[in-house]
């Protein structure tokens, strides 16, 4: 009796809040500011660590679009996702399942930022970077959140490309160009994303099943989700050094990126040893944790390096890419 | 009274306003420099 009166309150609550209209923090929370955060990070490191030095108001102006871009893809992730998110413990005090903002103004939001931002880039910068932007948002909201989210396990490793492109992104809008070497830069963060989510899916495994999204603990089982964390960590650890055998980092980002890649497995490997009880809980949270460290402190090295001149800046190239 | 006679609904309102407001006078500023910065060297080097 106490519940239903105090989901009652709740409802009412929500639709007080959604007759009010929202404030302008639950706007800014539709944007996913940590998410936005880590995109602008990898960005910025792909604008720096091109060959051509792009003007600063450019560089800034381009970042700027980047990161509005990033947000409008989050805006409509959530206005799609919404009904989920109201059921999952991580997401239910999001904008729109607390009734703080509408669909039709998240969708809209999303939708005019989304057109800004592309448009902004391929005005202030070049139309190749605004390209790749539109494909990426595209390819989150179309391709990750309408259709594999909810259909397959791998949803998060095919899906996973779009939070890779920010370097490529943000070397295009410095280079007008893509090579070989920002897409080393993608594929470290594509294959850094699966171990990153699974991680977290395997201590959220209970939320994803009750909304019948098929992450890959809820469908293939903890045991062939650790094995497969562990499998994607051996490939990242070495790859995550590759920039610096193709002229992008120095001795500085050598040794950082064979540290953490180390570090790396480590975690992996006791998250794909403990697997009962507390200590299970708890390796899978700490492989969560570093890995969003080991991102930023990868692409926080290649940036300093790169900036600042730090270690001698890059190495001779092994390999021309 | 309405919901949207009440004054959270006005500060909620107002709020949204002046976030409008200054997002688009930034990209005013914003356009301007970038424009400054576009032309700057071809405007100082053209030929008559």
């Amino acid at each position: 009796m106490a519940d239903i009166s105090q989901s009652q309150a709740q409802s009412y609550d929500a639709a007080l809040d959604a007759t009010l209209g929202g404030d302008v923090g639950d706007y800014l929370a539709l944007l996913k500011p940590r998410v936005m955060f880590l995109v602008v990070f990898t960005g910025l490191a792909g604008m720096v660590a091109a060959p051509e030095a792009i003007h600063p108001v450019l560089a800034i102006a381009a970042l700027l679009c980047i990161a509005v871009g990033s947000g409008a893809a989050g805006a409509l992730n959530m206005w799609y996702d919404a009904d989920i998110d109201a059921r999952m413990t991580r997401t239910a005090s999001r904008p729109i399942p607390r009734g703080r903002v509408e669909h039709s103004e998240a969708v809209a939001f999303g939708i005019v930022l989304s057109i800004g931002a592309v448009m902004c880039l391929g005005l202030m910068v070049n139309w190749l970077s605004a390209a790749l932007l539109a494909g990426t948002i595209g390819f989150y909201v179309g391709i990750y959140t309408m259709w594999l989210k909810r259909s397959t396990p791998q949803n998060i490793v095919i899906g996973g490309a779009a939070g890779a492109m920010p370097p490529v992104i943000g070397w295009a809008a410095a280079t007008d160009s893509v090579t070989l070497a920002p897409i080393v830069l993608f594929l470290i963060i594509f294959i850094w994303t699966p171990p990153h989510f699974w991680a977290l899916a395997l201590y959220r495994s209970g939320d994803y099943a009750r909304v019948g999204v098929p992450m890959m603990p809820v469908v293939a089982g903890e045991a062939a989700t650790r094995r497969q964390i562990l499998i994607y960590s051996l490939i990242l650890a070495p790859l995550g050094c590759v920039p610096a055998f193709i002229g992008l980092g120095g001795v500085f980002y050598l040794a950082a990126s064979a540290v953490l890649g180390a570090l790396f497995v480590v975690f992996a490997v006791r998250c794909w040893r403990e697997r009962e009880g507390d200590t299970s809980y708890r390796a899978s949270k700490q492989l969560f944790a570093y890995s969003v460290l080991y991102l930023f402190l990868l692409f926080a090295v290649l940036l300093v390096e790169h900036a600042f001149g730090i270690g001698g800046g890059p190495l001779p190239p092994l390999w021309t890419v | 009274m309405d919901d949207v006679d009440s004054d959270e609904f006005k500060r909620r309102r107002r709020r949204r306003s002046v976030a409008i407001a200054w997002a688009l006078a930034a990209l005013v500023v914003l356009f301007f420099i970038v424009t400054l910065v576009r032309l700057g060297g071809n405007v100082a080097d053209r030929t008559f």
